[in-house]
């Protein structure tokens, strides 16, 4: 089936036009591949146009048949379209739980592993590739390669993190862990600013989930001010008694879906102001230790469907870098001040610590890690700039996943690793053949 | 878990039926895929069977092959207690308004091979005094339209079938359901440009037959709206009812 509509990220910015196809099966992948200018697409929850393709994109989400599962060793092969979230249905109620999960449940495996995803636990576990086992890639003449760490591991390499540039994912073998329950023992502590924040977090590094929301239109003395929030899975014996024979059944929670495109007066200073002063005064009055179930732990957003529209039809972007750790602190200090003065709060502005993470592609490296969204207007988009600029400055770099509107000199400045990856591409061909309106903005 | 009753899909590669397989599966049912061509599906069977923990079954079906049917009914172990047809083919009703041959392709499989072989389940059914009988028919056989009205007799057909046949096993312990699903975005409808108010997904499909199966409601539409849409044109009167092109 092909259909030309217009495509976008989560953010809905940018918005292109152009075709969609969605094969069923590997060998009509195999016929759309010979086409030049294809991206495989998941289930798009990138927020700007990394799954765009410049001529066409492959939307993986037929593709969604689990293969194997292994009980002694936690391993599930399952085709590339496959959504955490099915994972997780599948398999925790047998007790297994992703070892790595991004702020979403509703990411594809395809794309969790070209993005190189990482959760709250990236400082004690790595990110999502450092549990793939295996991935078979469809190149553009249509053949397959298993690749891991031990066959083709050039291809493996490129291809995690490689934001669908070297290929299709068709299918991964994946590692699970095993949990014992389906809750989450939550521990919230509160830092006044940015300083206690850092402190706080580098001092309960043993915890296995970590990460903060900052609420980013404090200044002065506040700025920086957070709340931070551990989490441990939860074991049998951390439950209330009335739940140990049913440790993996957790209350249904109620969907809703925001029915519409919020006109843009929604979302002013005013409503943020107030969002997040509100969350904060929560925060605090929730802390301490409390028992969490999965769903709202890990995927708070995820209740409210499609709540990209609030920020109505123009759209949102997203701003993540990952500053290095002798940086950090100096780096936030200017970004959040910038993002305060020009009044341009974020409604959800994240800080998680990175662990030491050395690959080819992937995003993560030790640091911190900070993450704010905007409405995508010229405001916004000269500020994110600026936010560029002091990135740079500090020796950061950033999340394409995330992005939609970087220069392609900013990109390359900031990661020399980008244009290995250009050159890789360039010598095979595989630039002509897989290419995303991200790549080609990017010069990838 | 194993106790659960079998579910038997008849059309199994559907996007339907794999939506409602897998939400029987989900609750724990063992699962049987009837289709033609049976063997392509091993990929489904397989997904369901790992993602569910349950077995899945594949048997083959041909809807118009009518002499096998008692063969199929009779070879099937364990035995199905809950079977949902879900076979039906849209046709091309231009083509099907002068080749009868085509015409009667769609008449036979919306109608004759659907009726027939829930006919025969429920025969059985009946005997053991327990189970469930879900015919997927469609809402385009509440009234006939000038644009489809050889699919849509042909469901009206089977909705008049299932409808018979609740009403006589009513005091059996066998419960019959139909379904009007109203727009599905599926394959059968993958070229065609529908609104999403009204177009369900079947995973939403699944999960209303797998509630009304629990609530043993008799009648459902997908999405409520569509009960509404299908009263205000079965009240048009047929004088201007005629003139309309919907
Ligand atoms: C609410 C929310 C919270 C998030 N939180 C986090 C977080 O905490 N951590 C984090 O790391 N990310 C986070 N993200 C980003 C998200 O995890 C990534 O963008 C992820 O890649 C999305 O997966 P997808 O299946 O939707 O892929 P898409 O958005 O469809 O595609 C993303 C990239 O993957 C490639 N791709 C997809 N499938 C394949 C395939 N089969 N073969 C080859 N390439 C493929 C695409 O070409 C594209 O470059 C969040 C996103 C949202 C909306
Ligand atoms: N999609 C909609 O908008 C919509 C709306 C209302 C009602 N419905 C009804 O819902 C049901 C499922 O439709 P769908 O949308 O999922 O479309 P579909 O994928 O085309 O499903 C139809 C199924 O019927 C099977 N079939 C047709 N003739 C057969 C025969 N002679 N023997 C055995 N199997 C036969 C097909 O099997 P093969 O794969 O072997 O061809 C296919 O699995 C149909 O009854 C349809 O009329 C659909």
């Amino acid at each position: 089936m092909t259909r030309t509509t217009d495509i976008m990220g989560w953010g809905r910015y940018p918005r292109k036009p152009g075709q969609m196809v969605r094969p069923r099966t590997e060998t009509e992948i195999r016929a759309h591949v010979a086409q030049n200018g294809i991206i495989a697409r998941g289930n798009g929850r990138a927020y700007g146009d990394s799954a765009i393709g410049s001529a066409s994109t492959l939307d993986m989400r037929a593709m969604n048949r689990m293969i194997s599962f292994d009980d002694t060793h936690g391993q599930l092969v399952a085709e590339a379209g496959v959504l955490l979230g099915d994972v997780i249905d599948a398999f925790l109620p047998r007790g297994w739980f992703p070892f790595v999960t991004p702020g979403t449940k509703f990411v594809s495996l395809g794309g969790a592993i070209a993005a190189d995803v990482h959760g709250k636990n990236h400082h004690c576990d790595g990110s999502f590739g450092a549990f793939v086992n295996w991935i078979d890639v469809m190149d553009a003449a249509g053949h397959v390669t298993r690749a891991s760490r031990f066959e083709n591991t050039d291809l493996f390499a490129w291809t995690i993190g490689g934001m669908g540039l070297t290929g299709v994912i068709l299918r991964a073998a994946i590692r699970l862990r095993p949990v014992e329950t389906a809750w989450i023992q939550q521990n919230s502590l509160v830092a006044p600013n940015l300083t206690a924040a850092i402190q706080t977090i580098e001092n309960t590094q043993a915890a296995t989930y970590s990460v903060a929301w900052i609420d980013c239109l404090a200044k002065g003395k506040n700025l920086g001010r957070s709340i931070i929030m551990l989490g441990e899975h939860a074991t049998l014996s951390d439950l209330p008694a009335e739940r140990r024979d049913h440790p993996f059944s957790t209350p249904q929670r109620k969907k809703k879906t925001f029915p519409f495109d919020a006109p843009t007066a929604c979302l002013n200073k005013a409503t943020v102001k107030l969002f997040n002063a509100l969350y904060w005064r929560k925060g605090k009055q929730s802390t301490g230790t409390s028992l969490v179930d999965w769903d709202s732990y890990f995927y708070p957003l995820d209740a409210i469907l499609k709540w990209n529209r609030l920020y109505g039809r123009a759209g949102f972007v997203q701003f993540q870098c990952v500053l290095p750790l002798d940086q950090s602190e100096a780096g936030l200090t200017a970004i959040l001040t910038e993002t305060a003065a020009a009044g341009q709060g974020s409604f959800l502005a994240v800080l998680k610590r990175f662990g030491v993470q050395d690959s080819k592609l992937s995003f993560p490296t030790e640091g911190y890690t900070l993450a704010l969204d905007f409405p995508a207007n010229a405001k916004t988009l000269a500020l994110l700039d600026r936010l560029d600029a002091i990135t740079l400055d500090h020796g950061g770099r950033f999340y394409l996943a995330k992005d939609a509107r970087l220069a392609a000199a900013t990109l390359h400045k900031s990661d020399p690793r980008m244009s290995d990856l250009r050159q890789m591409r360039l010598k095979s061909g595989l630039d002509r053949q897989f290419s995303s309106a991200q790549s080609e903005r990017l010069l990838l | 878990m194993t106790d659960l009753a079998p579910v038997l899909i008849l059309g199994g590669r559907s996007d339907i039926g794999l939506a409602i397989a897998h939400r029987f599966a989900r609750a724990g049912h063992p699962i049987v895929l009837a289709a033609r061509n049976a063997e392509t599906l091993k990929d489904e069977q397989n997904d369901i069977a790992v993602r569910y923990n349950v077995t899945v079954a594949l048997t083959e079906f041909d809807a118009l092959n009518t002499a096998q049917m008692p063969d199929f009914v009779g070879q099937l172990d364990p035995f199905p207690k809950i079977i949902v047809s879900v076979i039906g083919t849209m046709g091309d009703q231009s083509a099907g308004e002068k080749d009868l041959d085509a015409a009667a392709q769609v008449m036979r499989a919306n109608y004759e091979g659907p009726a027939l072989i829930v006919g025969l389940f429920a025969q059985r059914l009946a005997e053991t005094g327990n189970g469930t009988i879900i015919g997927i028919s469609s809402v385009a056989g509440d009234r006939g339209r000038a644009t489809n009205y050889i699919y849509g007799s042909a469901k009206a057909g089977f909705t008049a079938y299932l409808s018979g046949l609740r009403n006589r096993l009513a005091d059996k312990g066998v419960h019959v359901i139909t379904v009007k699903p109203g727009f599905v975005a599926t394959q059968m409808t993958a070229n065609m440009d529908l609104p999403q108010a009204l177009t369900a997904a079947p995973t939403e499909v699944a999960e209303k037959v797998f509630q009304a199966t629990q609530s043993r409601r008799n009648i459902i539409y997908v999405r409520p709206i569509w009960w509404l849409i299908m009263r205000i044109i079965c009240a048009i009167p047929e004088s201007i009812f005629k003139k309309l092109s919907l």
